[in-house]
């Protein structure tokens, strides 16, 4: 399955989930926001959110601070 | 006749006005008088172009008078974009009190500020509030300020704690939404909150001395900006101070101009 994270081309297989996904790359979702192709997600629709082919993923973390 | 400007206003004059003629004629309660940028003397005698400031010290301009004084040093076009925008500021720390006084100056008409904290002895490193304003919850501390500078910018103020349920509410109207938290989650919380119905300009990675630059404004995501290095979190060693807070702080109220404009702010 082909993915784009961040802009950045991912070959990911056996990922069927988004918390699938970030598990196998390492991703914890503490500070984090995630929007698949445009769409933001809610943290409790992480573990159901399907993946794609050709999905768009962004993560973007928060450091604190202001 | 000559045309000069006063207070940004064009006048026709007679050819040898003087400046005390000016004055008794215009406003003849101004204390202060300045022409071409720089103090002038009642003799002056006016000349085609000049332009005039009269200023009564303690006297608050009306609405149209500070209107043109301000039109008159931003760019063509933007002061009525300005005037008709709500933008919301979620945290009024070091981030937001700077953002929403850059906000006021360039004529953002409605402002909603939003904070559950009061100012302490140790925000003045950073954050703009004065040493008699200890104690007060930041939205009035702010009010005040923001009122000192721009007395016809509408403020809707809330002292309340943004969570995932209130946050969309709390900024129903506004165009933009700041993010000018402290605390990480609640910086991801309020994104992934407002993102999807309106545009938020966050921040992250503002903490330390690290250089300057590395402060970018960047779209990360559908209706979200974040502005920071993304990295220097505050932690123990690394701590918050007023340039690089600042620095972020103008990046954010560069980025709502830009949006508020119509243009894209990277």
């Amino acid at each position: 399955m082909n993915l784009t994270v961040n802009g950045e081309a991912h070959v990911v297989d056996g990922v069927a989930t988004l918390g699938e996904l970030l598990r196998v790359m390492n991703v914890s979702t503490k500070n984090l926001a995630v929007e698949i192709n445009e769409k933001m997600l809610k943290p409790e629709q992480y573990e159901t959110t399907p993946i794609n082919d050709g999905d768009r993923i962004e993560l973007v973390r928060f450091v604190g601070g202001g | 006749m000559i045309a000069v400007r006063l207070n940004e206003r064009l006048l026709e004059l007679p050819e040898g006005t003087t400046l005390a003629q000016l004055r008794a004629q215009e406003m003849p309660d101004a204390d202060v008088a300045i022409r071409n940028g720089h103090p002038a003397n009642d003799e002056d005698v006016l000349a085609d172009g000049d332009c005039i400031t009269l200023i009564q010290r303690g006297r608050t301009p009306s609405a149209d008078e500070l209107e043109a004084l301000l039109v008159a040093r931003h760019t063509p076009g933007v002061h009525e974009k300005m005037k008709t925008a709500t933008v919301g500021v979620a945290g009024l720390g070091g981030l937001g009190s700077a953002v929403a006084i850059a906000l006021a100056r360039v004529g953002v008409g409605q402002l909603v500020l939003v904070d559950f904290d009061v100012v302490e002895p140790s925000n003045l490193n950073r954050q703009q509030y004065f040493i008699d304003q200890l104690g007060l919850p930041k939205v009035e501390a702010l009010s005040q300020t923001l009122q000192r500078i721009n007395p016809y910018v509408t403020l809707e103020t809330k002292q309340l704690r943004l969570d995932e349920n209130n946050a969309q509410a709390t900024f129903a109207g506004c165009d933009v939404v700041v993010e000018c938290f402290d605390d990480a989650e609640a910086k991801a919380m309020l994104a992934r909150t407002l993102a999807p119905h309106l545009p938020v300009v966050a921040a992250s990675g503002v903490a330390g001395d690290e250089p300057a630059d590395q402060i970018r404004t960047r779209k990360v995501a559908y209706n979200l900006y974040v502005v920071g290095d993304q990295t220097s979190a505050v932690e123990p060693g690394r701590g918050l101070m007023a340039p690089r807070v600042g620095v972020a702080a103008h990046h954010q109220a560069n980025a709502v101009l830009r949006l508020l404009l119509g243009k894209e702010p990277v």
